[in-house]
């Protein structure tokens, strides 16, 4: 089997378009071979449809009380004894249905997370590159900042910065602007690798032929980050990010489980395993086994796709092959 | 060597300030102290007084140095909800913490270690690659779900083990420990497992491929050569060469461990360092969170010191790149 190589290909033969450059590269074929990133992949695009259309699918709306009837609460899932349709995984004590507050609750989960992972990846890619770029005083400054934010877990840190700025508000700031906090916690305490990863791959690349030749072209140094380092250290940034995304479900789960993360009225993953917490030992084991696998599954369904992809933009592993 | 040591101590002194001054704006600039010890009830001397008891009349340069002074003694001031110093509050909390964090390194080494070393060596066995699936599961698991399903399974269900505290303690001099008693070690398992389960992937992981890296050195093949029995070459050649990695990683993981100790001791009510600090979260409790936060820096700068020492220990090249400046 011969296989040319793309970057060959594309400067003998007429450019193939972008989306088939994309389904032939070795990413994309080496995502085709490994059947655990497919399963993943595939699980988490699932869960994250359901997600995104739990209005249509969900049988209550915890944000409309009228959706709800108390004669339906503290329903066993369908297949025990008083289990009723439609309310496949049972309900909660306000009648609310455990599927459609695991739906709602994965939505608020996942917004969470993915605000999080926007915040650290921009604020870290964007230190990060300026620290790279300048070099000198500003570098100093910046990775400085970063080292001592290393010296915590991240987990501590998100915890430090949700839990410290909840109990400063007042009772009413605090519903109000949890969601924001949660975001800004996780965020905040994952910058420092971003910043780090892209630091790194700017040393490496500011050197060459290509960033001199902007230069000399008279580009200032924002353009030259712009069009012509960030570009090339995308990839990188790109499996930290989805890796994050798997932190940042994990903390908002955990932060929120502690009571510093989103209120009770919002549920996400995090605050309905809480909710279920209290109920641990009433018998209704649904409240709390539900959202607890489900939050791994959702998980273990971003790590899989994570773990591949680390190995496959891992440039070691692909000496000889 | 000495140039490591100073660089990382150097690195751990500003980590520190940067932490105290942090830990300092939040006990004087905000909030309001003498009326979230004293509420709303209390007579405007009762206020001058505990004003003046906390030093809050001063400018707050003095406050800081005093503050600074005081830490480093171990003061932190008076708690706000329990009314007694905060140094003593965190000084009974700290064994609590240390045994959970340190069984839990202790139980994902011994779980850890032999899984890597078994994958390593049946690399194309089927144990193997489940065992690669089975660490992404492992590392996708969050403390406290693991702590809440223990406690469902061997609480609720099966009624072996308690789902809160600490057992019986037992003092040696100042420091209680549950280690001596039946019904502490009892306390202890589900909490040390809940912390140990994902950093057991983690070990086992890194045990799997330092091994996998050392079973192809030539020594290893030269052994093979001389016909020592697989067993010893595995275990005494193989794996003490991969056990420096693994304790300069314990390291880093004793770190991550007493950060998720909080998770774990607030789902098992353990009465611990973590515990005393989410209820001063939720209590607003000042004075508690900042010397939390002293404590946190001074705790994890010195894991990173030994981490880092261990590193230069276990590899000469970085001894030399640090040396030469380019860390």
């Amino acid at each position: 089997m011969s296989t040319v190589d793309p970057a060959v290909a594309a400067t003998t033969r007429k450019a193939p378009g972008r989306w088939q450059r994309f389904w032939r590269s070795r990413l994309v074929r080496s995502f085709r071979r490994s059947k655990t990133a497919l399963i993943g992949a595939v699980i988490f695009l699932l869960l994250a449809l359901s997600a995104l259309f739990a209005p249509l699918i969900a049988v209550t709306d915890p944000y409309d009380l009228a959706t709800l009837d108390l004669f339906n609460s503290h329903l066993p899932p369908i297949w025990e004894e008083y289990g009723t349709a439609p309310f496949l995984l049972g309900t909660d004590s306000q009648g609310g249905d455990m599927l459609s507050l695991m739906l709602y609750g994965m939505r608020s989960s996942l917004t969470v997370a993915f605000l999080a992972v926007a915040t650290s990846s921009i604020l870290g890619t964007t230190l990060g590159l300026i620290a790279g770029y300048f070099g000198r005083r500003v570098d100093g400054v910046i990775m400085r900042i970063a080292d001592i934010q290393f010296t915590f877990p991240a987990i501590l840190l998100a915890l430090l910065i949700g839990g410290i700025s909840q109990s400063l508000l007042s009772n009413s700031a605090r519903a109000e602007l949890a969601m924001p906090i949660v975001v800004l916690a996780l965020g905040l305490s994952h910058w420092p690798h971003f910043a780090r990863l892209v630091r790194g791959a700017v040393l490496v690349e500011k050197n060459k032929d290509y960033v001199a030749a902007a230069k000399l072209a008279g580009r200032g140094p924002w353009t030259i980050m712009r069009r012509q380092l960030l570009p090339n250290v995308l990839n990188p940034i790109f499996v930290l990010a989805t890796l994050d995304i798997a932190f940042a479900v994990m903390g908002e789960a955990t932060l929120s489980f502690l009571g510093f993360g989103l209120p009770p009225t919002e549920p996400s993953l995090g605050t309905l395993i809480r909710t279920g917490y209290n109920y641990l030992y009433s018998g209704e084991w649904w409240l709390i086994v539900f959202p607890a696998l489900w939050l791994v599954l959702l998980v273990v369904s971003i790590n899989l796709v994570g773990d591949w992809l680390r190995d496959a933009l891992n440039p070691k592993l692909h000496q000889g092959s | 060597m000495l140039s490591i040591l100073v660089q990382r101590s150097l690195h751990a002194v500003l980590v520190i300030l940067v932490v105290s001054v942090l830990a300092f704006l939040l006990t004087s600039l905000v909030g309001d102290p003498v009326a979230s010890i004293l509420g709303i009830q209390a007579t405007p001397e009762d206020r001058a007084i505990l004003a003046e008891r906390l030093r809050l009349d001063e400018p707050w340069v003095v406050r800081y140095l005093s503050f600074l002074g005081g830490a480093i003694q171990g003061e932190f001031g008076i708690s706000y909800s329990a009314q007694r110093p905060v140094g003593d509050l965190l000084l009974e909390r700290i064994p609590a913490t240390m045994e959970l964090a340190f069984s839990a390194l202790i139980l994902s080494l011994a779980i850890g270690i032999p899984l890597g070393v078994f994958a390593a060596v049946y690399r194309d066995s089927w144990v193997s690659s489940a065992l690669m699936v089975g660490s992404i599961v492992g590392v996708s698991l969050p403390t406290f779900v693991v702590g809440i399903l223990l406690i469902f399974l061997f609480s609720v269900h099966l009624g072996w083990l308690p789902s809160f505290g600490r057992g019986e303690t037992v003092d040696i001099g100042w420091w209680s420990t549950g280690l001596l008693t039946w019904s502490g070690l009892k306390a202890l398992i589900m909490p040390a497992l809940s912390l140990a389960i994902s950093q057991v992937a983690l070990i086992a992981r890194l045990v799997r491929a330092e091994m996998l890296e050392v079973l192809q050195t030539d020594y290893v093949r030269f052994a093979r050569a001389r016909g020592l029995a697989p067993r010893k070459i595995n275990l005494s050649h193989a794996l003490r060469n991969t056990l420096i990695p693994i304790i300069t990683v314990s390291g880093i993981q004793l770190g991550f461990l007493v950060a998720f100790a909080i998770v774990a001791e607030a789902v098992f009510q353990w009465p611990g360092l973590g515990l005393l600090f989410l209820q001063a979260l939720g209590n607003t409790d000042l004075p508690v969170i900042a010397a939390f936060l002293m404590l946190a820096a001074f705790f994890f700068s010195a894991i990173n010191i030994v981490v880092d020492m261990l590193y230069a220990v276990a590899d000469p090249r970085l001894r030399v790149k640090v040396a030469l400046g380019s860390t």
